[in-house]
C-alpha cells in the first residue's frame, strides 16, 4: 500500500480551518457551548473528545470491512462508546475536580454529531493513517475553538484566563458571558469574525 | 397532595427554568438545523417530546433493575445509547404502522432523533439526580415541552427574519446563536419563579 504523504497532510489541515468542525461544519455545539465557560474546562473537553475522535476512526478504518452496512451506525456508536467510558473513568480517577465540572458532557461525547460524522464520512471510505490524521486535525480543529471561546468567556466574565487573574479589582466582572446567554452570544459573533477573516482572505 | 405539588413545581421547573437549550446547552443541533419553519420544529418538538417520555421510563427501569441491582454503573452509556436508538427505531415502526399521516410528518425527523444529545442527557441527568419512577417520567415530559417551546419560537423568530436586512457575515448560523443568546436571557427572567 503505498502512502501518499501529501494527501495526509492535507487531510490533517483541513481539519484546521477550511472544515473546521465548529466553525465551518457546525457540529458538536452541546459541548462547545455548555462547557467553555472557562479556559481550562474548554481545553479538557477538546482534549476528550480528540482522544474519543482519533482512536475511533483508527478502529473504525481498521474494521471497516468487516461491519455489514445496515448495522454500521449501531456498531459505531458502541465502539464510540466504549471509548467515551474509558475517558470517563480515567478523568474521575486522575482529575476528579474537572470531572465533576464537565460533568454530563463528557458521557454526552457518545452523541457527540462531529464524532459520528467523521466516521460515516471520513474513517469508513479511508485507509487507517489517512483517518489517524483527519482525527487529529479535526481534533485540533475543534480544540483550539473551545479554548478560544473560554479564554474570551473568561476574560470578560471573570478577568482571568486559566484561573490566573490578569484584571485588577477595578474590573467590574460581566457575568453574563459565564452564563448560558454570554455562550450564545460569543459563538455567534466568533463564528460571524470567522466568515469575514475567510470571505477577505479569497 | 403534597407530592402533587412537588411534581407540579418539578414540570415547570424543568419546562421554563432549566430549559433543555436554552439553560442546559442539550440538543443545539436540531434547534439550529431544524428550526427555519414553525411547522417542522413543531413535528420536531412532538416526535421528541414523545421519545424523551418512553426514554425517561425506559432508562429508569433500566439503570434500577438491572444497572444497579447488578452493580454495573459502567455499562451505564452503552446501554443507554442502545436503549434509545432501539426506542427510535421502534417508535419509527409504530408510527409507520400506525398514522401514515404523521409519520410522513415526522419522517426524516425521527432517524435522528438517536444522536440528539438532549435524548442521552436526559437519561444520564435521571440517575444523576435520583428521582422516583413517576418524576422521571415528567422530567421526561417537561423536557420535551421545554425542547418544542424553545425550537418553535426560535422558528417563528428566523421566518421573521428572512425579511430582515441582517449583515452578510452574520446570516445563517451566527445571526441564529446570537438570538439564542437573547432569547436565553429572556429565559433567565424565569430563575427566580420557584426556588426548589
Amino acid at each position: 500500500m503505498s502512502l501518499d504523504f501529501k494527501q495526509v497532510v492535507s487531510d490533517f489541515k483541513n481539519g484546521l480551518w477550511a472544515e473546521n468542525p465548529i466553525i465551518r461544519l457546525v457540529i458538536g455545539m452541546c459541548p462547545t457551548l455548555a462547557v467553555t465557560n472557562t479556559t481550562e474546562n474548554g481545553l479538557a473537553m477538546g482534549l476528550a473528545t480528540s482522544f474519543v475522535l482519533i482512536m475511533s476512526e483508527i478502529v473504525i478504518s481498521l474494521i471497516k470491512k468487516l461491519i455489514p452496512a445496515n448495522v454500521r451506525i449501531p456498531s459505531y456508536i458502541l465502539i464510540i462508546a466504549t471509548f467515551v467510558t474509558f475517558v470517563d473513568y480515567f478523568l474521575k480517577a486522575f482529575f476528579p475536580g474537572i470531572a465533576a465540572s464537565l460533568s454530563i458532557f463528557i458521557p454526552l461525547i457518545v452523541v457527540n454529531c462531529l464524532i459520528l460524522g467523521r466516521q460515516e464520512a471520513f474513517a469508513s471510505k479511508h485507509s487507517t493513517p489517512r483517518a489517524i490524521a483527519d482525527g487529529i486535525g479535526m481534533g485540533i480543529g475543534f480544540t483550539w475553538v473551545l479554548v478560544l471561546l473560554g479564554a474570551i468567556r473568561e476574560f470578560f466574565g471573570m478577568g482571568s484566563i486559566f484561573g490566573f487573574t490578569l484584571l485588577g479589582d477595578w474590573y467590574r466582572p460581566m457575568v453574563i458571558m459565564v452564563l448560558p446567554a454570554g455562550a450564545f452570544i460569543t459563538l455567534g459573533i466568533l463564528v460571524g469574525v470567522m466568515n469575514y477573516i475567510s470571505r477577505e482572505g479569497k | 397532595m403534597e407530592e402533587f405539588t412537588q411534581i407540579l413545581l418539578l414540570f415547570i421547573s424543568t419546562v421554563l427554568i432549566n430549559n433543555f437549550i436554552l439553560v442546559r446547552f442539550l440538543g443545539i443541533c436540531p434547534f439550529l438545523g431544524v428550526s427555519k419553519q414553525v411547522e417542522t420544529a413543531f413535528s420536531m418538538g412532538l416526535a421528541t417530546t414523545f421519545v424523551m417520555t418512553l426514554t425517561a421510563a425506559a432508562t429508569w427501569l433500566i439503570n434500577t433493575f438491572i444497572l444497579e441491582a447488578f452493580n454495573l454503573p459502567f455499562l451505564q452509556y452503552v446501554s443507554f445509547i442502545i436503549v434509545i436508538a432501539s426506542l427510535v427505531q421502534f417508535v419509527e415502526m409504530f408510527i409507520k404502522k400506525t398514522s401514515p399521516v404523521l409519520y410522513k410528518a415526522l419522517g426524516i425527523f425521527l432517524p435522528l432523533i438517536t444522536t440528539n444529545c438532549a435524548i442521552m442527557g436526559l437519561a444520564l441527568l435521571i440517575p444523576l439526580n435520583g428521582y422516583s419512577f413517576i418524576a422521571s417520567v415528567v422530567f421526561g415530559f417537561g423536557a420535551g415541552v421545554g425542547f418544542t417551546l424553545a425550537i418553535v419560537l426560535m422558528a417563528g423568530l428566523r421566518e421573521k427574519l428572512e425579511f430582515g436586512d441582517v449583515p452578510e457575515v452574520l446570516k445563517g448560523v451566527p445571526v441564529t446563536l446570537i438570538i439564542a443568546g437573547i432569547m436565553a436571557m429572556a429565559f433567565m427572567g424565569f430563575s427566580g419563579l420557584i426556588s426548589m
